[in-house]
Parts: structure tokens; C-alpha cells; sequence
């Protein structure tokens, strides 16, 4: 990778208004285009907001739509990352992330585990992304990831196998309230799953949170950078909007790489062969010990 | 730049430990309210103060929130109420330095029993709840203001309110808070001491306390509750935590009888897309 600078984007959507927030990206943007960053990066269902319900097909956008060909436009001359609900073909609708650069759509990345439990009802509403792959941009392999992604450990590691050596995470966590000494507990959840997934990948992580109340959901912001090396070395405010930007140098990448060989040493032999073991298992397949030879027979 | 992991990772997940934050409590919940009201296009709130702690806190949140001058305390005594009650929540309205507006329910309420007969003490008081949410919604009207709605998470879960009384509200930023937690978040916002130390009392009639007709003291239920609701921990650990056979059963049964009061009306499905069901839209739609 080269020297990189991210801006992080913490804001509050309207939910519901794409128009509005389409304003907000623009302005950001340009801000980000004055503190002369390569990237800006937006929070999940940036152009939307989070607690959709039934409103999913009526902010979908297809890729060619005009929101995100403007924000193509404005790709000419920095990188962007925004949320967006993918109105995909077959209308499939997914929690969508768009890398955009150059003034085109460099990759899309569809929301992998929709969180459908307490609080959360992302399987109602979204179809499943299925497919995870690190992307070639100017400045460095890269990966996204969206919000729960991150809570799958085998996310960070697939994407760090095939070669990203940045991980940006756009989420929308809302906090779950409060403890004395350590604030907003959800950040603090946070900062512990972006550092250990930085250390163990030993790669960067660029994680963008928004702010904002839905229906008494209070969104924690508290966006942060982690490095190779599993250090925080950039922090948004909780709560508040706000844009930084943040220096990711590759010589950290380079020395901690150096220092901490784990992704050279990965076995993919060994993983691989737990894992044909485990789904043979799992789906009942020839093979499986546990499987009787009269059904291997068939 | 930090290597600090503030000791334990803060987990989502309290294990019936009711601490909180109070400053980053507040910073939530005045973005909370600012937000809320923000984006119906109004700028101000109405609440009734009853000079207990449940309102006062509100009352200071609000006007954190939206500046004192958007905040209408409405003081709704009935002749029965506690005196004290209305000096503590006026001096609470000098301290904070919000518009304020005593109207007495007693006629209101007097003439509900005279046209409908006598009604019993439980009776009478849902009468006055109701009296005091006719004049708050009124207001709210007047003012182009939202109703803050100042009941609290022990209530709401035992119940322990009128339905479309003191429950009707149009936001309510102390609904996820224990009554313990609220006195800690009142420390910290410094309401006045006479708020702070009186015991909690629905003041429905003169010497009226919530924790003798409840049963159990705050403290205890609170503990209970984040346990057995927080934490969904089971009856039977919490038996083994200590707590009575007798209340688990009482605390369970009154959470669950009172489901319909935290609910909007039942409604028949006879269409294709019914209202709760299959009509789907946060509150906060496009706003």
C-alpha cells in the first residue's frame, strides 16, 4: 500500500431523505478535498438511514441511479465510500457499501450477516449478501465490511487472504447505554473489535459509525482508526458529527508485517481441510464419518 | 496514540448491574430530546411537574436540551395533593428558570364524580392522571410543543401508571431508566434536595407511598427487574441470587398483566396490509 489519508465522515442521516443526505455527502466531501484526503469514508445506509421498515424498496437505488452517479462525479477527484440501499437485479435489496473512484464504481459490497435479533430486524428487510472480496484500488488493496460483518471474525481474516491490507468498516451501532469509567459501553465494544481484528489481521481498520436518534435508538458515533499494530490512532467524539481525517502510513503496515509474521504463517492447508471436514458434516455429505456408507453407496 | 482497553471490554450486556454514566446518560438523552423534537418542527415541551424526582429530572434534561425558555412546566395539584409537592416543583422552576403554569384539576375532577357518581379512591385517581394529560395535550396544542412523558422503566414495567393519564406522552426520555438509576442521574444534575429525599409517591391522596402499595422498596424491585429483564436471567437463578419465591412470582405477574398499558390497541386483521402488522413505519418516518 501507499501512504494513505481517510477522512472519516460521522453524520446523521435523515432517515428516509436521500436527497437531503445526498447534500450532506457532497458538502462532506468537499471538506474532506480540502484537508487533502485520498478517501472519505461515510457511515452504513448513509444515504438513508438506518430504521428503514418498510421504506427499504422506496429508497432503493440501482448503481446507475442518479445520487450515486453524482457521487461518481465527485469520485474524480477523491475516493468515497457510502451506504446505500442496493436495489440489486432481480430486486433484491441489499445493505450495500460502494467504493467509488475515478468517477466509477469501483466495487460494491453487500451486507454479509444481517443482525435479526433483539433490537435488529436486518433479515426482514434485506436479502444476504454472499459473496466478500478484497479489491484493487490506486492506493492499496482494500476491503469493506458492513456493521456486523465486523462480529464475524472470519470476515477480516478472508479479506486479509486475499491481500487487503485496509479494511474500512462502516456501521450503525446504536449504544445500549451507560457504565461509570467506561462511558457509552458500545464504544467501547467497538475500539476492542477494531484493535483486535487490526493486531490479529495486522492490517488498518477504518471504522465509521453515524450519530443521530431513530425512534429513541441513539446512534454512538466514536469512529476510530486502528493500525497493524492494533493501536487506535485516530477517535471521533461519541455522539456528535464530525469529520477527521486520519494519516494511514504504510510503513507501519510494513514494519508490523515484519515484526509479526501471522498472515505469512497462516496454514490454508489445515484451514481448509477443517473446514471441507466440518461442512461435509454439516450438510450430511459423503465423507462425513458420522455419515453411513449405505447413503454414500447412493 | 491510546493502549488503554479501560480494563473489561464494556459489554452490552449489564448482568443486573444498574450503574450508569450519568454526564454520558445526559449527553444521550439531551440529544435524544433535541433530536425528537427537531424533527416534528417544534422547538418546545410541555411536562407536568409534580415535585417528585421522575418529572424534575425530565424537567432538567428538557431544558438542557431545548433551552429553559422552550420548556412549560404545567403544576396540576388537586386539594388533596401534598403542599410540598408544589413548593418543591416551584422551586424547581426558579432554579431552572422555565416558564411555568399552575392550573388546579380539582374542579376538573370534582365535577367528573359529580356527573358520574361516586368513584372509589383507585378510580379517582385515573380521573386525575386523565385530568392532568387533558391539560397537558391542551397545552401542547396552545404552544406547539411535544408532551414529555416522564414515567420510568420500573414504572412501565410493573404497570404502575394510568393508562392515557400520566403513560400519554409524545416522547419520553427517562422510559429506559430504573427509578435507581434516576436518582443517581437527579444527583448529578443537581435537582434540589427536597426532590431528591422525599419518598416517591403517585400523590393520589394525602400520605399516598408507591413502595408500600407496591410492596417492595425501589431498590429491591430495581435489582429484580434488571436481572430477570436486562439480563434475562431466570426465575429460578434469581431465587438463588437471593430474591423471595413470593416476589419473583408477584414482580413476573405484574410485568405481564400490565403488557397492554406499554401497547397500542389490539386491531383486527381483516385487510391485506394491516396497521402493526404488515404497515410498518418507524415513528420517526421521514422526518
Amino acid at each position: 500500500m501507499k501512504d494513505w489519508r481517510v477522512a472519516l465522515a460521522q453524520i446523521a442521516p435523515r432517515l428516509g431523505d436521500v436527497d437531503a443526505n445526498l447534500e450532506v455527502h457532497l458538502a462532506r466531501t468537499r471538506s474532506a478535498l480540502e484537508d487533502n484526503a485520498d478517501l472519505v469514508v461515510f457511515p452504513e445506509l448513509s444515504l438513508t438511514g438506518y430504521h428503514l421498515a418498510d421504506q427499504v424498496p422506496e429508497v432503493a437505488l440501482t448503481r446507475d441511479s442518479e445520487p450515486l452517479r453524482r457521487l461518481q462525479h465527485e469520485s474524480r477527484e477523491i475516493d468515497i465510500v457510502v451506504g446505500f440501499v442496493e436495489d440489486a437485479p432481480g430486486h433484491r435489496f441489499y445493505n450495500a457499501a460502494a467504493y467509488l473512484s475515478q468517477g466509477r464504481v469501483v466495487h460494491v459490497h453487500r451486507k454479509l450477516y444481517l443482525p435479526t435479533y433483539g433490537m435488529f430486524q436486518e433479515g426482514r428487510e434485506f436479502a444476504a449478501g454472499e459473496v466478500l472480496r478484497a479489491f484493487e484500488t490506486d492506493r492499496g488493496p482494500t476491503g469493506m465490511l458492513i456493521c456486523e460483518d465486523l462480529w464475524h471474525p472470519t470476515s477480516a481474516w478472508l479479506l486479509s487472504q486475499q491481500g487487503a491490507e485496509v479494511v474500512v468498516a462502516i456501521g450503525n451501532g446504536p449504544t445500549r447505554g451507560t457504565r461509570p469509567g467506561s462511558g457509552i459501553t458500545s464504544i467501547g465494544v467497538w475500539r476492542e473489535l477494531l484493535r483486535t481484528n487490526a493486531q490479529f489481521q495486522t492490517s488498518f481498520f477504518v471504522f465509521v459509525n453515524r450519530v443521530g436518534c431513530e425512534d429513541g435508538l441513539s446512534f454512538g458515533g466514536g469512529s476510530m482508526v486502528a493500525d497493524p499494530f492494533g493501536r487506535i490512532t485516530a477517535e471521533l467524539p461519541a455522539l456528535d458529527e464530525a469529520l477527521v481525517v486520519a494519516d494511514l502510513p504504510a510503513e507501519a503496515l510494513r514494519r508490523a508485517r515484519a515484526t509479526y509474521p501471522l498472515l505469512r504463517d497462516t496454514n490454508l492447508e489445515l484451514v481448509h481441510r477443517e473446514l471441507e471436514r466440518l461442512r461435509r458434516r454439516r450438510y450430511e455429505l459423503p465423507g462425513d464419518p458420522g455419515h453411513s456408507e449405505e447413503e454414500d453407496i447412493e | 496514540m491510546s493502549d488503554d482497553t479501560n480494563g473489561q471490554p464494556a459489554g452490552a450486556v449489564t448482568d443486573g448491574d444498574l450503574s450508569i454514566d450519568p454526564a454520558w446518560t445526559t449527553e444521550i438523552l439531551t440529544r435524544f430530546i433535541a433530536a425528537e423534537v427537531g424533527r416534528t418542527g417544534k422547538a418546545k415541551v410541555v411536562l407536568g411537574l409534580s415535585g417528585g424526582i421522575d418529572s424534575a429530572v425530565a424537567a432538567e434534561l428538557a431544558a438542557r436540551a431545548l433551552g429553559p425558555a422552550n420548556v412549560k412546566c404545567v403544576l396540576m395539584p388537586y386539594r388533596t395533593s401534598s403542599p410540598n409537592s408544589v413548593g418543591d416543583a416551584e422551586e424547581l422552576v426558579r432554579k431552572l428558570g422555565t416558564p411555568s403554569e399552575t392550573v388546579d384539576i380539582s374542579s376538573m375532577v370534582d365535577a367528573f364524580s359529580q356527573a358520574s357518581g361516586e368513584v372509589g379512591p383507585l378510580r379517582l385517581g385515573n380521573v386525575m392522571a386523565r385530568a392532568r394529560m387533558i391539560v397537558l395535550f391542551d397545552r401542547s396544542a396552545d404552544l406547539d410543543a411535544l408532551v414529555l412523558g416522564t414515567s420510568n422503566k420500573t414504572e412501565l414495567l410493573l404497570g404502575y401508571g394510568t393508562l392515557h393519564g400520566d403513560l400519554a406522552s409524545a416522547i419520553n426520555p427517562i422510559g429506559d431508566l430504573y427509578k435507581t438509576q434516576l436518582r443517581a442521574l437527579a444527583r448529578h444534575l443537581d435537582v434540589p434536595r427536597s426532590i431528591q429525599d422525599k419518598p416517591p409517591s403517585a400523590d393520589l391522596w394525602p400520605d399516598q407511598s408507591d413502595e408500600e402499595e407496591l410492596g417492595f422498596s425501589y431498590d429491591e424491585v430495581d435489582r429484580l427487574l434488571a436481572l430477570l429483564v436486562d439480563a434475562r436471567v431466570g426465575r429460578d437463578e434469581v431465587i438463588r441470587r437471593g430474591f423471595s419465591a413470593e416476589m419473583v412470582e408477584r414482580v413476573t405477574h405484574q410485568i405481564v398483566r400490565s403488557q397492554f398499558k406499554r401497547m397500542p390497541p389490539v386491531i383486527a386483521k381483516v385487510s391485506s396490509r394491516s396497521i402493526g402488522w404488515d404497515f410498518r413505519y418507524p415513528r420517526d418516518w421521514l422526518s
